[in-house]
């Protein structure tokens, strides 16, 4: 009796944690769809003219840095979150690897503001001083978004490569193959799935993230024309407009949140298909 | 006979535990040796040594010396891959590569160098006939090596081994967990290699021991107990401890 009265609330907690997300969708879905359907979702996606207090409301540009922001963050962050689990995983030693690791995952608990803040101070006169350009920017984002997602892809990495079985690496190394070649034939192919995750995991983070690329983008309402140029992310079009958004442009802002939504489902749903997938393989 | 390989009062502690004490041992050229003893004698810690696979365990200590041909090969500096290509090894579970049956032959070769699709068509048809495997995998070369059975993995890591053309074939415990008949065709197998090959074969049961081997080491506690001919070995042992773990008094 008392046992199945724990299981059923239980249950019945988890669930809510269920109801949250789906509540939330609903509501985002239902505040947003009526103005996507009122401009058109032609106009909606692909105008670039944002003008929501004379009734203007296309997101192209920001949806256009939205990503780009987010494959700039790929491009410089992958390669150094697989050097850092690579590393970490096979060539440090025990000591080396005790004190890198929760390092590295120290990373991921620093609020966003403090990320943000730093970039503004030093890492935008750098850009402005050295490239060129305003320096709150596509590339000032992007930088400071991959060191954001850099103990994401690293930490999940490490554990793809350790869940690697030992008989694979010695089976390879038996047979003349140096570590290297080891590593990159064998450790990293079997790997694949769980790093292909973490990588997509990271992208999520980086096309979700707000603060910190709201205080270095520059949040122009343009289509980025190099890293140089200042853009507005989705994300950051919500954060600076809703203070004072009402009406059609409130609604609209609630659009912008639709496709992010749409944007982060993909990538997570696509994140478990290819891990079920090679799983199988 | 020639002798391959020639181990010269060899120690070997991990973590300050002495796992092998001043063992001296002859491996002839083209003949099976087999290494056997109960568990924790060292047996596998001895065949790791003849390809440097220990190197991997951290907190070693090595004493002694290993000569292959009359090189010594524990001395530092010396390239373990090319040492591994002219040793190979095969373990005691069967470990395929998540790769096709083709891939999982050629894999060797190809680090070391050979490119031509011919040649590895070659060599993997070569080895996998060696390791008696061609007849029941000809047709399915492209198929992941995984879904083979448990004997056929085990022929696979043989075939695999040898598509490298190594001199020496180490085998910890190759029929581990296998049925009879799979057990047999690898015995058969090891046979028809020793023709030439040099092998070494470590064997928790005594009976394949004496079945397949030219020559016998019995190692108790990491001590060299007995050395000589199977014949000798398993007819009239000079030692107590030797005759007790054959007629299976402990162990």
């Amino acid at each position: 009796m008392k046992e199945k009265l724990i299981e059923k609330t239980l249950m019945l907690l988890a669930f809510s944690a269920i109801g949250a997300l789906l509540l939330m969708a609903v509501f985002i879905f239902k505040e947003g769809m009526p103005i996507i359907f009122k401009v058109g979702i032609k106009n909606f996606l692909f105008s670039t003219h944002w003008a929501p207090t004379k009734g203007h409301f296309g997101v192209s540009s920001m949806i256009v840095s939205s990503l780009f922001v987010t494959i700039g963050a790929m491009i410089i962050g992958v390669p150094l979150a697989l050097a850092c689990a690579i590393t970490l995983a096979e060539f440090a030693p025990q000591r080396v690897t005790v004190i890198l690791k929760p390092t590295i995952e120290l990373l991921a608990g620093i609020p966003s503001v403090v990320y943000g803040f730093l970039g503004v101070v030093l890492l935008v006169p750098l850009i402005r001083d050295y490239l060129g350009g305003p320096g709150l920017s596509l590339l000032a984002a992007s930088i400071i978004l991959a060191i954001m997602i850099l103990p994401t892809i690293t930490s999940i990495s490490i554990d793809a490569i350790k869940a690697v079985p030992y008989s694979y690496k010695e089976g390879s190394l038996a047979l003349g193959a140096t570590h290297w070649q080891t590593i990159r034939m064998v450790i990293l192919k079997a790997a694949r799935s769980g790093i292909i995750t973490a990588i997509i995991l990271g992208m999520a983070r980086a096309i979700g993230e707000t603060m910190a690329v709201i205080m270095v983008a520059g949040n122009a309402l343009r289509l980025p024309q190099s890293p140089l140029s200042p853009v507005r992310t989705l994300t950051s079009n919500i954060a600076l407009e809703m203070g004072y958004a009402a009406g059609d442009h409130r609604a609209a802002l609630f659009a912008t949140g639709i496709v992010l939504f749409v944007f982060i489902m993909v990538f997570n749903v696509s994140a478990n298909i290819i891990t079920k997938r090679w799983r199988r393989e | 006979m020639a002798a391959k390989i020639v181990v010269k009062d060899l120690s070997f502690s991990y973590n300050h535990q002495r796992v092998l004490s001043a063992v001296n041992l002859m491996v002839e050229a083209d003949s099976i040796l087999g290494i056997m003893g109960p568990a924790k004698s060292g047996k596998t810690t001895l065949l790791r040594i003849f390809n440097r696979l220990c190197d991997l365990i951290p907190h070693v200590r090595i004493e002694g010396e290993v000569f292959l041909d009359g090189e010594n090969i524990l001395r530092p500096g010396l390239n373990v891959d090319r040492l591994r290509k002219r040793v190979g090894m095969v373990f005691d579970k069967p470990v395929p590569l998540p790769r096709s049956i083709f891939e999982n032959l050629a894999y060797g070769p190809r680090l070391h160098g050979i490119k031509d699709k011919k040649r590895l068509e070659e060599l993997v048809e070569r080895s996998l006939r060696l390791a008696q495997l061609w007849d029941e995998v000809k047709d399915r070369l492209n198929e992941s090596a995984m879904k083979l059975s448990g004997g056929q993995q085990q022929r696979l890591c043989i075939a695999r081994t040898l598509a490298m053309e190594p001199e020496v074939i180490l085998l910890d415990e190759p029929t581990y967990g296998l049925d009879p008949i799979s057990t047999l065709k690898i015995e058969q197998t090891l046979q028809s290699l020793k023709e030439s090959y040099t092998i070494v074969l470590v064997s928790n049961n005594t009976w394949q021991v004496a079945r397949t081997t030219d020559n016998v080491a019995f190692l108790l506690m990491g001590e060299l107990i007995e050395y000589g001919s199977t014949h000798e070995i398993f007819t009239v042992p000079k030692d107590k401890r030797t005759d007790d773990y054959i007629s299976g008094r402990f162990g």
